[in-house]
């Protein structure tokens, strides 16, 4: 019995705050939240030549075949300092490579994602709040040389950084990922409120697919897809909560009002208290979820719907209490704590929402 | 990362599994002498006072194991290993660390063998949750403290045979962590004077204590004078593992929801009531949240990291928990809900309706949760304290 990480695993970690530290600071980050893509090609090849692209990619493709606990660990530390890198849209798109590709995509496509050479996103859902097969409507359609797609996929990740695109699309024989790449559709930038979050809409004007780019994904696998993206989105939760609650806590000690510091007011102090209670909890519960998707995969979805549940609602209240505790100051633009108030709205909704997550709870818990 | 277990890990799960299937049989089969047969089998197992040293008659069991002999005895609802749950919780470990041979002699056995039962009197009638700031005077006359005052919402003061109390020996101190001391009284020392207390729920398991000219012998001391405040204080840290209290607790959550799948709300199954699922989800991910929290506490202990005030943590989630799992169970079932044993329409025997109104035996009892976020903000924010 051991719920705690190896050497190795404290290492990595140390080694990515080491780099965010050194290397994608929050005046860095924000200098690249100004461009439209939030995209630096040197950080990344500096995360590649790290191996962080490849975590869960096997050996044999190029990748370092470790778990998701270990990459839980490296998206944890990348949120605690709002990196903008497309780091989890890569790991969910090769996730979705090994789940549904063939061998020839597999050994094709992964040994360059893992190297950084090429970088890709995964966009599932068309509608903006609802996990289901049925809110992915865009049609892939047969055509002579393969398949056609005419149409938007509204809420893509990163992307316009990505190179290419796995877009779930209803095909003549069910659901599907589609490869796509850069030149086969249109990116448009949406102005979303966390610009350490770079979304786009794409859409698509009769392009044609070769016919094995079209990836055939089982409702199991998008489930299973939905369900590690919710581990690689609450992982991110749980760094960025808790640099919420450490920059809060050391505002409050040193913020004086009335001749002391406000921490020491119970109103403050109670409300910080009550956060870490809550980040040590979605924390755990997320440590949880991540050691079931290679070693318990039976218990994933309940594992992910009870740590997602939680931390929808819980980080999105840190965001406004971080942002409320500090007062007018946490409102201006300048100060850093909004931009984790931006993220946790960004976090709370993707992969499913806490009603959603909540509600599947009660299903599998034979509600 | 692993939830394995080692092969002698397993192997003692599987003794205390096949020992509760031969020792505990289901409830309406328990005859008379059941709970003194086991006791004296548990007993006989080495399991009260599993982690206790070898030498003061305990297993010396390690953490792991600790965590599995309580997981297994709440899976199986097995009573208690002892009557004395204070004995055991603390007042033990605390003679352990810091009482005389004598004392450990006169004491141990006694609390290992459900002999005695033990009550705390910690709070006084002006002092709940500011306890440094005791009163009760204790006064050193050649081989025996002189002891006045009060205390009060003492639990288990009305069938205990004897009482940890805290006490003031010096009245002059810059710090009022100072000049407290720890004495063990008989119940029944002439001065002692009990009154219960009718709690909400309508019993009387706490009471007030009264202190009259109570002559307690120096021998009865429990660590030096004036070392009360640590004594305490380090008795009370001495937690326990939360892993048997998880299991209560998704048991308990599987009786709400059998209650959910009988009950109707607005003529429709309760069941699929959005609000309804949403808050029985979220009592899970409470419960599943102490669990593993506690889990990482232990690997933390395990790896020999000493554990600051993160205990805390479930305490808080705990509290929340007891109160809302049973308001919730009366708030469901509405009008019925309200019902309490006897009632014609009573819920499962007016048992939500009994619980509803038991939970400051918990919640407050050993902290409440105000105290608990201080601890957090404090020890472990580093904020500055009130």
């Amino acid at each position: 019995m051991n719920f705690g990480f190896t050497e190795e695993q404290n290492m990595l970690r140390e080694q990515v705050r080491r780099f965010m530290r050194e290397a994608c600071d929050i005046p860095r980050v924000r200098e690249l939240m100004s461009t439209d893509s939030a995209f630096d090609g040197n950080l990344w090849k500096q995360i590649s030549d790290l191996g962080w692209l490849g975590l869960v990619i096997p050996e044999s493709y190029g990748g370092l075949g470790l778990k998701w606990v270990d990459l839980t660990v490296v998206l944890e530390e990348t949120a605690r300092g709002l990196s903008p890198l497309p780091l989890a849209s890569q790991a969910l798109a090769s996730a979705a490579i090994l789940r549904c590709g063939s061998a020839d995509h597999k050994a094709n496509w992964l040994p360059t994602m893992a190297s950084g050479e090429s970088i890709c996103t995964i966009a599932l859902y068309d509608e903006p709040n609802w996990i289901s097969p049925d809110a992915i409507t865009l049609t892939a359609d047969a055509v002579d040389d393969g398949y056609e797609i005419t149409g938007v996929k509204p809420f893509v990740p990163d992307a316009l950084s990505a190179q290419y695109y796995l877009l779930a699309v209803r095909g003549p024989h069910g659901l599907a990922l589609a490869a796509v790449t850069r030149d086969q559709l249109t990116v448009k930038a949406q102005p979303i409120m966390d610009r350490t979050k770079p979304t786009g809409s794409v859409s698509l004007d009769r392009a044609v697919i070769p016919a094995d780019f079209l990836l055939p994904m089982t409702e199991e696998d998008l489930a299973y897809l939905t369900d590690v993206g919710a581990v690689a989105v609450t992982a991110e939760m749980v760094g960025a909560a808790e640099a919420a609650l450490t920059m809060t806590s050391e505002y409050a000690k040193e913020r004086i009002q009335f001749g002391k510091p406000i921490g020491q007011y119970q109103g403050v102090k109670h409300r910080l208290a009550d956060i870490y209670v809550d980040v040590e909890s979605f924390k755990s519960l997320l440590y949880y979820a991540a050691w079931t998707v290679d070693d318990e995969p039976t218990e994933l979805p309940r594992a992910i719907s009870l740590a997602k549940g939680y931390a929808s609602d819980a980080f999105a209240r840190i965001g406004i209490d971080g942002v409320g505790l500090h007062g007018a100051i946490g409102f201006t633009a300048e100060y850093d704590i909004q931009l984790y108030l931006k993220r946790s709205k960004w976090a709370r909704p993707m992969y499913g929402d806490s009603d959603y997550h909540l509600d599947r709870v009660a299903s599998l818990g034979g509600l | 990362m692993d939830f394995e277990y080692t092969a002698e890990e397993n192997a003692f799960r599987n003794e205390v599994r096949d020992f509760l299937k031969q020792n505990l049989p289901p409830k309406p089969e328990r005859g008379k002498g059941f709970v003194t047969s086991w006791l004296e089998k548990v007993r006989e197992k080495g399991w009260v006072g599993f982690s206790w040293p070898t030498d003061y008659g305990g297993s010396d069991g390690g953490l792991i194991e600790q965590a599995i002999l309580r997981e297994e005895m709440a899976l199986a609802k097995a009573p208690p290993l002892g009557t004395s749950f204070m004995g055991l919780a603390w007042v033990g470990p605390g003679i352990i660390q810091y009482g005389t041979d004598a004392q450990k002699k006169k004491f141990i056995p006694d609390i290992l063998d459900s002999k005695v039962t033990w009550c705390t009197g910690y709070s006084e009638p002006n002092h709940g949750s500011d306890l440094a700031s005791i009163q009760c005077k204790a006064v050193k006359e050649g081989d025996h403290y002189l002891v006045n005052g009060q205390k009060i919402w003492t639990s288990g003061a009305p069938w205990a045979d004897w009482i940890i109390l805290l006490v003031r020996t010096d009245f002059d101190v810059d710090v009022k962590h100072k000049g407290i001391t720890c004495l063990l009284v008989p119940m029944n020392a002439p001065g002692v004077e009990v009154k219960p207390i009718e709690n909400m729920a309508g019993d009387r398991h706490f009471a007030e204590v009264f202190f009259t000219d109570v002559k307690v012998p120096v021998e009865n001391r429990l660590g030096e004078e004036g070392q009360g405040w640590m004594v305490t204080v380090s008795a009370l840290a001495n937690e326990r593992s939360s892993i048997g209290e998880v299991t209560q607790m998704f048991d308990k959550l599987d009786t709400l929801k059998d209650l959910v799948r009988k009950t109707k709300k607005q003529g429709k199954p309760a069941s699929e009531d959005p609000k309804v699922r949403r808050t029985l989800a979220m009592f899970e991910a409470k419960i599943a949240a102490m669990k593993y929290n506690g889990l990482r506490y232990l690997t933390k202990q395990i790896k020999g990291e000493r554990l600051t005030s993160e205990t805390s943590v479930n305490k808080l989630h705990r509290a929340s928990l007891e109160i809302e799992m049973d308001d919730f169970a009366v708030e469901l079932t509405g009008q019925a809900g309200l019902q309490l044993a006897g009632g014609d329409d009573a819920v499962d025997g007016g048992s939500w309706a009994k619980a509803s109104l038991g939970w400051p035996n918990v919640v407050i009892g050993g902290g409440t949760p105000n105290i608990q976020r201080n601890i957090i903000a404090e020890r472990i924010l580093g904020q500055p304290k009130d």
